[in-house]
């Protein structure tokens, strides 16, 4: 273990210059530029809001705002979890000419996949601020959990997307699963609802390690709250055991992969 | 240090054939049958083969060692285990130093992303700091020769100006150990020329190279020892132009249409009757062969061609009546065998040639037979750069 992380560091500057290179890529042959990086949160969060709308008029209350600040606070990360568990399952394969023709670790490719869009989260996340902050949803001391948190979800989506890119080399139609899978994964995560919506149920929702994570986001952010330490320790044990587990597949298999891609 | 920078000890590795498992609904019958045919990691499966059957060799410090063989013999796949991307089925590589493989070298270049850009992708895909490149950047961009485009996206790039960049950012990350495959190929003679020199730089600080390339002229100025591969097995081991005159040898190819014509016995002789290989440029050389031919012989004419063999270009093609070698006292003699000698003079410039001999039956107006890359000489001489004919120029004051 330490020596794979000895050799990742050792090829740190790989790592960084191919996440440049994707998003370098990304906004040089798009018109729109940074916009890109905020069009596919809007458009979650624009889903949402309307999701909302229609549960208020379902149930007859008015529409509050931290109801829509709780979907665009969850959108974002969610976005950014979509995105890179896409991207990275199909690092592998995107890059076939270099993993048949030059040696370096591969576990580079799904890590700088997540930290590409990461890049767009973090604008996207800028721009939420801003918005929030307009809005009046204040600040409190709890905000200091949020780094873990995001930390967190970076790790859960470096560990899926290693899985998913070694298990795509293999099985090509793992990347047709894997997209059936984030498009409705948004409706057994809470996105667009909160988890205590459904009482006695709600542990079940947290279940899903990314819903444990959007859901302690929420209550740092818009409810100044401190997340429930239950389900965060719960989702570190996703992302830290997730991430482990992951590797060391990754590693196991990582010498089979000129052979088969 | 240990002086052995590579060591190849009885490598094997197997490949598959046709199609592969490669979706998921595949994967439960490909279990199922992998579960009863308790697939052995030295025995061949079904539809495998060896790619390389038991290789050994080792590479010292300071030493260029050149791989040549036909197509698929497995050169590739050497290369590719010693940097690591293939593991072998058997056996052991120890790699000491930080290798580096041009195996492709453009092949980490993004089509979109310009040519300075791509500098610093692909000098990291290599193994190069940031810092370094920085450093080297316009070392890199000189040596390449295309500063004027460096701005624009590879896309634009002919094939050409794409394999000099690749190759200059490789030149410049001052590995432990080269291992280069058939890189030089795209650029033309003037770059080939300047890679060469670079390698043979490194070579002399010491920087062990394993080198692939069907330019067998490179090999021969880059390397020390070479050896042949052929079916995934060394069939020569050595000394370099003995295993080059092994490779020419396995090119040669005869084709009779007359089985009353015969060459045999060829050979070629210094200006002092030994037998060699090797000629100074401008000494004289001597073919010796037996001629059998079953009709009369002033009928026939001998074809001899020589040409360079690291580009194919043709330096010679000859007619030669054979009414020349007629005896006075055996001229109705219809058959006839005879021992002849073709004395030439080696005009040529340094490099490795190759002989065809073919005789032409002038009655019938066709080709009786021919045989192609009969014999194979080198040539040495100091002072060309480049070119073909020995012309043995002098400078004086008049």
């Amino acid at each position: 273990m330490i020596e794979m992380i000895k050799e990742l560091i050792q090829y740190r500057h790989l790592l960084y210059m191919l996440t440049w290179r994707d998003i370098k890529i990304k906004y040089k042959q798009s018109v729109m530029g940074f916009f890109w990086a905020i069009l596919m949160p809007m458009l979650i969060v624009a889903a949402g809001i309307l999701v909302k709308k229609g549960f208020s008029m379902v149930s007859g209350r008015p529409l509050e705002l931290t109801e829509l600040a709780s979907v665009s606070v969850k959108a974002i990360p969610w976005a950014f979890f979509v995105g890179s568990i896409r991207f990275a399952t199909n690092s592998l394969t995107g890059n076939s000419n270099l993993v048949t023709k030059i040696y370096f670790p591969r576990e580079v490719f799904p890590i700088s996949a997540v930290f590409a869009n990461f890049f767009d989260f973090i604008i996207a996340s800028v721009a939420l601020t801003l918005i929030l902050a307009i809005a009046g949803i204040g600040m409190s001391i709890n905000l200091v959990w949020l780094p873990f948190l995001i930390f967190l979800l970076v790790l859960l989506a470096c560990g899926i997307g290693m899985l998913l890119s070694c298990a795509n080399l293999f099985f090509r139609d793992i990347k047709y699963l894997v997209d059936v899978f984030l498009t409705f994964g948004i409706f057994f995560t809470p996105v667009f609802y909160e988890a205590s919506m459904f009482g006695k149920w709600e542990s079940a929702l947290l279940l899903n390690p990314v819903g444990a994570i959007l859901e302690a986001i929420n209550t740092v952010v818009v409810f100044h709250k401190s997340p429930d330490p239950f389900w965060v320790a719960y989702a570190a044990i996703w992302s830290f055991g997730g991430l482990l587990i992951a590797w060391f597949i990754f590693h196991r298999a990582e010498f089979k992969f000129a052979e088969n891609i | 240090m240990n002086d052995v920078a590579l060591d190849f000890n009885q490598v094997w590795k197997k490949f598959k054939m046709g199609e592969r498992y490669d979706s998921l609904r595949d994967l439960i019958p490909g279990m199922a049958k992998r579960i009863f045919s308790r697939n052995n990691q030295i025995e061949l499966g079904e539809r495998e083969f060896w790619a390389l059957k038991d290789v050994s060799f080792q590479v010292k410090r300071g030493e260029a060692i050149g791989i040549i063989g036909p197509n698929g013999a497995g050169k590739s796949t050497i290369l590719k285990l010693l940097s690591g991307i293939l593991r072998p089925n058997k056996g052991e590589i120890k790699v000491n130093g930080r290798l580096s493989a041009l195996i492709e070298v453009s092949a980490g270049f993004h089509p979109d992303l310009t040519g300075r850009e791509n500098v610093y992708l692909n000098g990291s895909i290599l193994g190069m700091k940031r810092k370094e490149i920085d450093k080297r950047l316009d070392e890199i961009v000189e040596f390449s020769g295309i500063s004027e485009f460096i701005d624009t996206p590879v896309k634009r790039y002919s094939s050409g100006m794409h394999a000099r960049l690749g190759f200059s950012v490789a030149a410049h990350i001052n590995p432990d150990i080269l291992v280069v495959d058939e890189v030089l190929s795209v650029g033309d003679l003037q770059f080939q020329k300047k890679c060469i020199d670079k390698m043979l730089s490194l070579k002399k600080r010491g920087v062990p190279i394993v080198f692939v390339s069907h330019n067998l002229q490179s090999i021969q100025m880059l390397c020390n020892r070479a050896f042949f591969l052929k079916n995934g097995q060394i069939f020569k081991n050595g000394d370099v132009s003995d295993v080059l005159n092994e490779y020419l040898f396995s090119g040669q190819a005869t084709t009779k249409f007359d089985n009353g014509v015969i060459i045999s016995n060829t050979a070629c002789f210094n200006y002092y009757g030994e037998r060699s290989n090797v000629f100074q440029a401008g000494e004289k050389a001597i073919i010796k062969f037996n001629l059998k031919v079953n009709k009369p012989i002033n009928e026939y004419l001998l074809g001899f061609l020589i040409r360079r063999t690291s580009d194919g270009f043709l330096a010679c093609d000859y007619n030669l009546p054979l009414s020349s070698i007629e005896d006075e006292n055996n001229n109705i003699n219809i058959s006839l065998e005879k021992n002849v000698r073709l004395d030439f003079q080696v005009n040529l410039l340094k490099g490795l040639y190759t002989v065809s001999l073919h005789i032409y039956h002038n009655p019938s107006q066709r080709h009786v037979y021919w045989v192609s890359n009969i014999l194979h000489f080198s040539v040495e001489e100091r002072i060309s750069w480049e070119g073909v004919s020995y012309l043995n120029p002098e400078l004086c004051s008049e």
